[in-house]
């Protein structure tokens, strides 16, 4: 641990604040010779939009220094995981980043899926694309709704969390649930899409667009949304890298990194769509991107829906897919493999996998290694939130409070997926 | 095709820019590696699932990550993650840090391991050359308790402060072990 001697001038000013929190010290003002207040946002405050707390040294209303603290709604999903044979981690996943669930379900089953060296077949990787892609608008409506909220601009976000309560539908008919999804199963996914769910699809597929330009109308050129965002909250592209940024926020500043093109998982390789990158790094560029990214997924879903093929929806994995319902109660076969999963007592193959998806913040990895055994050895998530939060205090320091308020809104901070 | 670029100069830029950002295999970048560090340097090389694994010693981890992040051949200069994994059974080799490294130019990855005894367990801090290392070593002190020297700011990070063990080390059960009434005769769990 750092002494206080070995602190320079920002980090000395970050540890009174601290100290300061606890009670143990009072903050020196005499280097700025003027009074710093110390705001404690958070943990919980409306702006927040979760669970974190930052503790700001103000110069009047500009930010001199700030220190996140995380690990409220920590769940210790990687102990957890230690424990569970692997289709029961698939709703551990959906805790991480709630806002786009399926994504990390199909992230979670191609990692398994990968150890297993289980070959989805065509249909379901398609069905899997829609859904991920269903997601990643979600996730990114949520995020430049609020954004706009945080602005000061309610109606759009009103708009938009219509289409995002129809996607809710839309997974409801073809899982069952509609935040934390448990979409899909290892091996592919737990059923066809029903005649409902597709026609569901497809009247959002009309429907969406003149919503998506309505709510751009609003804001793209609107000027105050202009002058609340442009060179706010922004990051270079050499900072973001060495900030281990990816997704959206790393696209704003100019990095055209996606995990879909550059490692297409799930026959991303088939479809025909562009990658999106700003120039600045700043709020406006990275509401910029994630609308032009949900024009994108819109294309993606076009194309998957027009070629969705024929076929199977899951693998022929019986060890590791569960059989249907009904015949396990009719066929000894079925019986013998639903009991064995259920129980766990199918035995993973040792290995060592890495698989990465491009997540709605970036990119979502899970670094699995199995002893073989029913359960990892070891799970690590690499959740991009985590990563990319800490370049925020260096993000907003020397901005105005209401200026940070709107950067930690843009850059789509997830609690669940934060602290896992 | 795009016939502004037929100058000879600007058709040797172009293929010098193709070389540079081409997909490089596991077997050049181990080559590389090899040329940069001496063949001795890496052990246990491995290639789980594509992706190339080797083991290094604790004292020349920093060394390596810092010269492949200024490194313009390979580009590995994006740690995508890191993590401590913990062996208890793997004597004098307890504790485990692996890094992950990407090169987004060449779409190459490089994982390495160091091992090191649980009662040692100091390792160099990354953060000089990675900003991102900060809170992932923070991570890593706070469920293994690896002590990473030179670390800004070594403090628990997820867990509260007052916590004073490492719970992500195998010792700990997940599910108190006090408990009966989740006692399975048949499967004994």
């Amino acid at each position: 641990m750092a002494t206080n001697d070995a602190l320079t001038a920002t980090e000395h000013i970050h540890h009174e604040a601290v100290q300061q929190q606890r009670g143990v010290m009072v903050t020196k003002t005499e280097d700025f010779g003027t009074d710093l207040t110390t705001l404690n946002l958070g943990p919980t405050h409306p702006a927040t939009h979760g669970i974190f707390q930052n503790i700001l040294q103000m110069d009047g209303e500009k930010i001199i220094s700030g220190v996140p603290t995380i690990g409220y709604i920590h769940r210790a999903f990687e102990k957890i995981a230690e424990r569970r044979p692997f289709y029961q981690i698939t709703p551990l996943t959906d805790r991480m980043n709630y806002c786009s669930s399926p994504i990390n379900n199909m992230g979670w089953h191609m990692t398994v899926e990968k150890l297993l060296g289980v070959e989805v077949p065509k249909r379901a990787q398609y069905m899997r694309v829609i859904m991920m892609e269903l997601a990643r608008i979600a996730d990114h409506l949520i995020c430049n709704g609020i954004l706009g909220v945080d602005t000061g601009a309610f109606s759009g976000f009103l708009y938009l969390f219509e289409e995002r309560e129809k996607i809710y539908e839309i997974y409801e008919e073809v899982c069952g649930s509609r935040l934390t999804t448990n979409m899909g199963r290892v091996g592919g996914m737990e059923r066809d899409f029903s005649e409902v769910a597709l026609a569901k699809l497809r009247k959002w597929m009309k429907e969406f667009p003149a919503v998506m330009k309505e709510f751009q109308n609003l804001f793209d050129r609107n000027r105050i949304f202009m002058d609340r965002t442009i060179n706010v909250g922004p990051i270079t592209a050499e900072r973001a890298l060495n900030y281990g940024f990816t997704g959206p926020n790393l696209r704003a500043a100019g990095v055209d990194y996606d995990v879909r093109v550059m490692n297409p998982y799930s026959s991303y390789e088939d479809f025909e769509f562009e990658i999106p990158i700003g120039t600045n790094g700043d709020t406006y560029d990275r509401y910029l991107v994630r609308n032009e990214e949900i024009w994108q997924s819109y294309r993606i879903i076009e194309q998957a829906l027009a070629k969705l093929p024929d076929g199977p929806y899951h693998a022929d994995a019986p060890h590791y897919y569960l059989p249907p319902k009904q015949e396990v109660y009719r066929n000894m076969e079925a019986l013998i493999y639903h009991f064995k999963i259920i129980m766990g007592e199918i035995d993973a193959p040792v290995g060592e996998v890495y698989h990465s998806v491009e997540g709605g913040n970036g990119e979502l990895g899970f670094y699995l290694i199995s002893d073989g055994g029913r359960t990892p050895y070891r799970l690590h998530f690499r959740r991009p939130c985590y990563i990319y939060y800490q370049a925020y205090p260096e993000m907003v320091v020397g901005s105005t409070l209401s200026d940070a308020i709107i950067t930690l809104s843009s850059m789509n901070v997830i609690a669940g997926e934060l602290d896992a | 095709m795009n016939d502004l670029n037929t100058s000879p100069a600007a058709q040797a830029k172009a293929a010098d820019y193709v070389k540079a950002h081409a997909a490089i295999s596991n077997e050049q970048l181990l080559e590389r590696l090899h040329s940069l560090f001496g063949a001795d340097t890496f052990a246990d090389v491995e290639e789980p699932y594509g992706l190339l694994t080797a083991t290094v010693s604790r004292n020349r981890i920093h060394e390596i990550l810092d010269v492949l992040h200024g490194e313009k051949e390979l580009l590995l200069n994006f740690l995508t993650t890191m993590c401590g994994v913990h062996w208890p059974d793997n004597e004098g080799k307890e504790l485990s840090v692996v890094y992950q490294l990407h090169s987004m130019v060449h779409n190459i990855r490089l994982r390495l391991k160091i091992f090191f005894p649980i009662a040692d367990p100091v390792v160099p801090t990354m953060t000089d050359i990675y900003a991102t290392a900060n809170w992932m070593e923070r991570e890593a002190y706070d469920f293994y308790g690896i002590i990473f020297t030179g670390h800004p700011n070594l403090i628990r990070i997820l867990n509260v402060e007052d916590m004073d063990y490492h719970p992500m080390r195998k010792e700990y059960p997940l599910e108190d072990g006090t408990r009966e009434d989740k006692t399975d005769l048949f499967f004994g769990r």
